[in-house]
């Protein structure tokens, strides 16, 4: 493992002024000289490999607990702090009786002892990767730019179908993030020059030829919380996550759904995939197949189809595509049928 | 270790277990300072302090406290066995990926491959340990392991068992699905899992019973 200095931040401003590389510096925070740790799993695990080499650790877990640690309910909405843990919003009243599909998604992912430990700011940013990526003596686009993609013509098995360029193929491996695309949750960012708040969907990028770049965040900047609105469609939501084995797994195809139902008919929908693409994707084309339609079936198989029209599948990950339409079907009806 | 790239021959035997059994606390710090000091020309200068130079860490372990150096890339489970001899606590996979090093962190079950030494500093680690009654009478869990026979190897027992107090504790054990789910994260090689799904039951029945 890289040497690092370890520091704590004391405050918010601290941090940011100790993640700042200065003007002028352009890599983006996962390559930066001074990263942030929180909960540390993923940090630790990159560290250890070598694929992750701050010279600085900022840990921010003593940044104010009312800004940063608490889950706020109201009418409005939710109001997440970044520092809340995955197994503290999993285990909140509300978030399980009117946010289901956020319970889903926490309660579904990784082990208890990983959500006791992850913070909400870190799991979306946790790495979008693959097992290439992974080990540090293959070619790889992500952690070597311009190095190859050793995943386009190797196991790809586990690799993304949706929003894939031929510099990177690797899954957006998270579950949460799912249902704050789903939910159009928007996320606080504190930086050193200002303070923003951007739709969730905006965070990811695609990879297109800069695969190494994951986020639209820059160096120093930190991520404070999240504000999910409330909604008719909150209520009647929820998560179907498909894998290899029933538990402790990534998803090979997930969707997160939020129904509002007039009857049989779709009042509103919203969808998002994960395990198969690579970013949080939201299935607009999808959803606006099923507005004002009775579901059934048939109209959720549609739907499925209009989802992975774009689909662009490698040898070994061709199965995605049938498993992501099947795992979108079922999570529809799953979620029609639910009694709220 | 793979976390000690370009060490030198007293370095690698810091990390054997004869080694440090026979050593002291204290005399363990002062061979971490003078390994530091050999490899000042290799480190990478960050705000001015070598990064390799030990910080003095305190950690409070199943109610005692202890003062140790540390380079700051130790894990916690690294300080726990290597450094504090609580070798009950067990290196796995050291990724996260198995549950052997499961400790807890302010009462909660946590991984200690993936927790910093330095970052633990503040907090109260409880280890396998640390579960037993001072006289010496086994935790509920530690006997249910024992009367169900929830082990073959026993490598992943203390990990299992730290998991399963937790469990327990946040009413996760309820029913086998429930058990099996919010144990998952603790794999038993040996595949006794049939028989820890029996001896968390026990053990919850027997904690209510108290």
């Amino acid at each position: 493992m890289h040497p690092f200095a370890y520091q704590r931040a004391s405050s918010e401003q601290a941090a940011v002024e100790a993640g700042n590389p200065g003007p002028g510096v352009r890599r983006p925070p996962t390559e930066a000289a001074a990263q942030f740790v929180a909960g540390g799993t993923n940090m630790s695990d990159y560290m250890r490999l070598n694929v992750t080499r701050p010279d600085v650790l900022i840990d921010i877990n003593e940044l104010s607990p009312s800004a940063y640690g608490h889950i706020e309910a109201d009418s409005a909405g939710l109001r997440i702090g970044a520092l809340v843990r995955m197994a503290e919003a999993e285990d909140h009243p509300v978030i399980r009786s009117d946010y289901p599909v956020i319970h889903d998604t926490l309660k579904l992912a990784a082990t208890r002892q990983i959500r006791n430990m992850a913070s909400l700011g870190g799991n979306v940013l946790q790495r979008t990767r693959c097992e290439y990526f992974r080990e540090a003596s293959f070619p790889c686009n992500k952690r070597q730019p311009g190095s190859g993609c050793s995943a386009l013509d190797g196991f790809n098995r586990r690799h993304a179908v949706l929003g894939v360029s031929d510099a990177c193929i690797a899954t957006y491996p998270g579950d949460f993030a799912q249902a704050l695309i789903a939910l159009d949750a928007r996320v606080e960012i504190m930086g050193p020059q200002r303070r923003r708040t951007i739709a969730f969907s905006e965070l990811h990028r695609q990879p297109g030829g800069t695969p190494n770049v994951e986020t639209g965040l820059a160096p120093g900047e930190l991520i404070t919380g999240y504000v999910v609105p409330a909604g008719p469609h909150t209520r009647r939501s929820r998560y179907v996550k498909t894998r290899d084995r029933e538990s402790y797994q990534f998803a090979l195809a997930s969707a997160a759904i939020a129904l509002d139902l007039d009857g049989a008919t779709v009042k509103d929908v919203r969808i998002a995939l994960g395990g198969v693409a690579t970013v949080p994707w939201r299935a607009h084309e999808a959803e606006q197949l099923l507005v004002g339609q009775p579901l059934d079936e048939t109209l959720a198989r549609r739907a499925a189809d209009a989802a992975f029209a774009q689909a662009r599948t490698r040898e070994h990950n061709g199965y995605k595509v049938p498993i992501g339409k099947e795992t979108l079907v079922r999570a529809l009806l799953e979620t029609q049928a639910m009694d709220v | 270790m793979a976390d000690h790239p370009g060490t030198g021959k007293s370095r690698l035997s810091l990390h054997r277990r004869g080694f440090l059994t026979a050593a002291a606390t204290g005399a363990t710090a002062a061979v971490v300072a003078r390994g530091a000091e050999a490899q000042t020309s290799e480190a990478t200068p960050a705000a001015g302090v070598n990064p390799r130079t030990p910080r003095p860490v305190t950690l409070s372990v199943n109610g005692q406290t202890h003062e140790i150096g540390l380079d700051a890339r130790t894990s916690l489970l690294d300080a726990l066995r290597d450094h504090l001899r609580l070798t009950g606590t067990k290196k796995g996979c050291d990724h996260g990926q198995c549950g052997a090093c499961t400790v807890h962190i302010d009462g909660k079950r946590a991984l200690s491959c993936m927790s910093f030494a330095v970052m633990a500093e503040g907090h109260e680690i409880t280890t396998i340990e640390g579960l037993a009654a001072p006289a010496g009478d086994l935790h509920p869990m530690q006997q249910a392991f024992v009367d169900q026979d929830a082990f073959q190897c026993g490598y992943c027992t203390p990990g299992q068992i730290m998991s399963a107090v937790a469990c327990v504790k946040e009413g996760h054990a309820e029913n086998d699905d429930d058990i099996r789910e919010f144990m998952s994260g603790n794999l038993c090689r040996c595949a006794a899992y049939p028989n820890i799904v029996a001896a968390v039951k026990q053990a919850r029945d027997a904690i209510r019973e108290g």
